[in-house]
């Protein structure tokens, strides 16, 4: 897996996906590029028109609580994210991230601050905070997940199955 | 060594011995997405190349979020959803039917069942002693086609109601005040099963409240053991033969227990922006209230109209306020109205929209003015949730909504009780 670098755009705890996917936009569901034009609106107003491709998310505890909406990785995906960090992750995004390969990195997010210039690694599972001159490290992922995630995601990890093949 | 419920079911259905923390491959028994979040599963769908859906009887798409759609993008999605119906064999559920949640209950979801859907609030269907969970399009893509999904098996967290609710108090403050206590990722990846005295005697319609909201501490599942209160409940459906029971044993090895002395408990409040920033209904008392908002899958049933209508009676609701009351399903809005409760509820100045989803997600229904705070009956309070990121919202029960919409503030039911 290649090299990820950017820079980090904090946000705090409960980043909720109304947050990130707001209801008052389910129209744009079936146009996911416009919709990522509003990702993390309700957050930080002005965060899709900041960032840069390759940029990283870094949240608090519980990241990306609520819906189910896959829309919400999706988006931070199309954004050109690179990857989302946090102190915890709720369980339907996490799931959701992964199933479109999307990176999410569980460490201690309160050592990076807003700005940052980040360098990661993910085959070697460490984080290079190249403005603080400090590394971090990163939970594995569980077995199931490489798995899926290195198929390219859950369909293509059923389709090259011919069904699931997680032990 | 015993089981819990979520391992005996899950065990049935993957065909192993599965205990927390296993990985398995279970049969899938129904699949359901609603107009949001279906449409991209059926792009997945046919991105995988798949053309035929394994449990076409039990693979239903309901239209409840937008309902009817107040925009062409949203009317187009309902064409897609219909369109696939077709072509595949799955089922639909009209924008008249009621929201998803509602609808799995009445009329699909039996004891024993592994339900999956499109949808995080899924787990409400555990009430009726099922294994119902939420995830994203691409896992109901994948599972249409299989009939299949992967789970990992969860731990157990066991939550114990005794004793009998005092007037104005009700299982909804119940499960807020449980969330304020566990907090809003206190039980990720985890499933929590509802036992005890209080939810022995617990009609379906409060379970399913409790259930509902499982998904509030970050559970993986809620669940409640399928008694002689779920048998009936099924008949009275038509449903009898559905029903079978479902327990968990004696033994079984659950991570933690929480007792809930129901008795001692006051009306609780969620106050914004998160479910989990509880406090009781009193501390919060006096807020100027602009709308409010019964419905919901986690309080939109004739009960909670009941309750609502009760409070009512002979009252008006305050001039500064207005009330809005979306049944959550067709049923529910037929039993309104034959048992004289709509008539009431619009005496008193309430509106009462056709079933759906309502104002709960900010589509449509009863979108915030800037500055402006609800009270809602929903599940959720997330900042812009109700369409509008400059308002508030706060979580509570049918009877503190209806008090507050009398007063116009923030008020404690018991004063009308
Ligand atoms: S009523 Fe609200 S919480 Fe329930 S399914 Fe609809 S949008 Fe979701």
């Amino acid at each position: 897996m290649e090299e990820l670098k950017g820079k980090a755009w904090k946000f705090g705890d409960d980043i909720s996906t109304d947050h990130i996917a707001p209801g008052r936009l389910f129209h744009l569901r079936t146009d996911l590029p416009e919709l990522a034009k509003h990702v993390l609106e309700d957050a930080d107003p002005e965060f899709a028109s900041k960032m840069k491709k390759g940029d990283f998310v870094v949240g608090g505890r519980n990241f990306g609580l609520g819906s189910s909406r896959e829309h919400a990785p999706r988006i931070i995906k199309i954004a050109g994210v690179s990857a989302v960090l946090a102190k915890s992750f709720a369980r339907i995004f996490f799931r959701n991230s992964i199933n479109v390969g999307l990176p999410v990195l569980v460490c201690d997010t309160d050592k990076i601050d807003l700005g940052d210039e980040l360098e990661i690694d993910l085959a070697k599972g460490i984080i290079k905070d190249t403005t603080k001159e400090i590394e971090l490290t990163f939970q594995p992922l569980p077995p199931a997940m490489v798995r899926i995630l290195s198929d390219g995601g859950i369909v293509e990890h059923y389709k090259k199955h011919n069904g699931f093949k997680l032990d | 060594m015993g089981k819990t419920l979520a391992e005996k079911i899950l065990s049935a259905k993957s065909n192993e011995d599965a205990k927390a923390g296993d990985i398995v491959i279970v049969d899938v028994d129904v699949m359901a997405l609603q107009d949001g979040t279906g449409p991209l599963a059926i792009q997945q769908f046919d991105e995988m190349g798949a053309e035929k859906v394994a449990r076409p009887d039990k693979t239903i798409f309901f239209m409840d979020h937008a309902a009817p759609s107040p925009r062409k993008e949203l009317s187009n999605a309902h064409m897609m959803i219909r369109s696939f119906a077709d072509r595949t064999g799955a089922k639909y559920s009209e924008i008249c039917d009621g929201v998803i949640h509602q609808r799995l209950v009445e009329s699909v979801t039996s004891p024993g069942d592994v339900v999956i859907g499109a949808d995080s609030h899924t787990c409400m269907s555990g009430a009726l002693g099922a294994f119902a969970t939420g995830m994203g399009s691409t896992d109901l893509a994948v599972a249409m086609a299989a009939g299949k999904t992967w789970m990992k098996v969860p731990e157990t967290i066991k939550v114990e109601l005794k004793g009998i609710f005092p007037k104005g108090v009700s299982p909804k403050d119940a499960i807020i005040y449980f969330i304020g206590k566990i907090g809003a990722d206190g039980a990720t990846y985890q499933a929590l099963e509802f036992t005890g005295q209080t939810v022995e005697s617990m009609e379906m319609t409060d379970r399913f409240t409790l259930t509902n909201m499982a998904v509030e501490s970050g559970s993986k599942a809620g669940i409640i053991a399928a008694d002689d209160i779920t048998r009936k409940y099924l008949a009275d459906q038509g449903r009898a033969d559905d029903y079978r029971p479902e327990f968990a044993d004696d033994d079984g090895e659950y991570v933690e227990t929480h007792v809930i002395e129901v008795d001692s408990l006051e009306p609780m409040i969620s106050m914004p922006h998160t479910v989990d920033n509880t406090s009781t209904v009193t501390d919060a008392a006096g807020t100027k209230v602009q709308q409010v908002f019964i419905g919901s899958c986690t309080n939109g049933r004739l009960s909670d109209l009941t309750a609502v209508a009760e409070i009512l009676k002979g009252r008006r609701v305050n001039k500064g306020t207005r009330l809005i009351i979306t049944p959550a399903s067709r049923d529910v809005y037929l039993d309104a109205i034959r048992e004289g409760v709509a008539e009431e509820l619009v005496e008193a100045g309430a509106m009462i929209t056709g079933p759906g989803c309502g104002a709960c997600v900010g589509v449509h229904g009863g979108i915030l003015g800037d500055e402006e705070v609800c009270v809602a009956t929903t599940n959720r309070n997330f900042r812009g949730r109700m369409g509008n990121p400059e308002g508030s919202i706060y979580l509570a029960s049918p009877e503190t909504a209806a008090a507050t919409a009398v007063k116009g503030e923030i008020t404690d039911p018991r004063e009308f009780l």
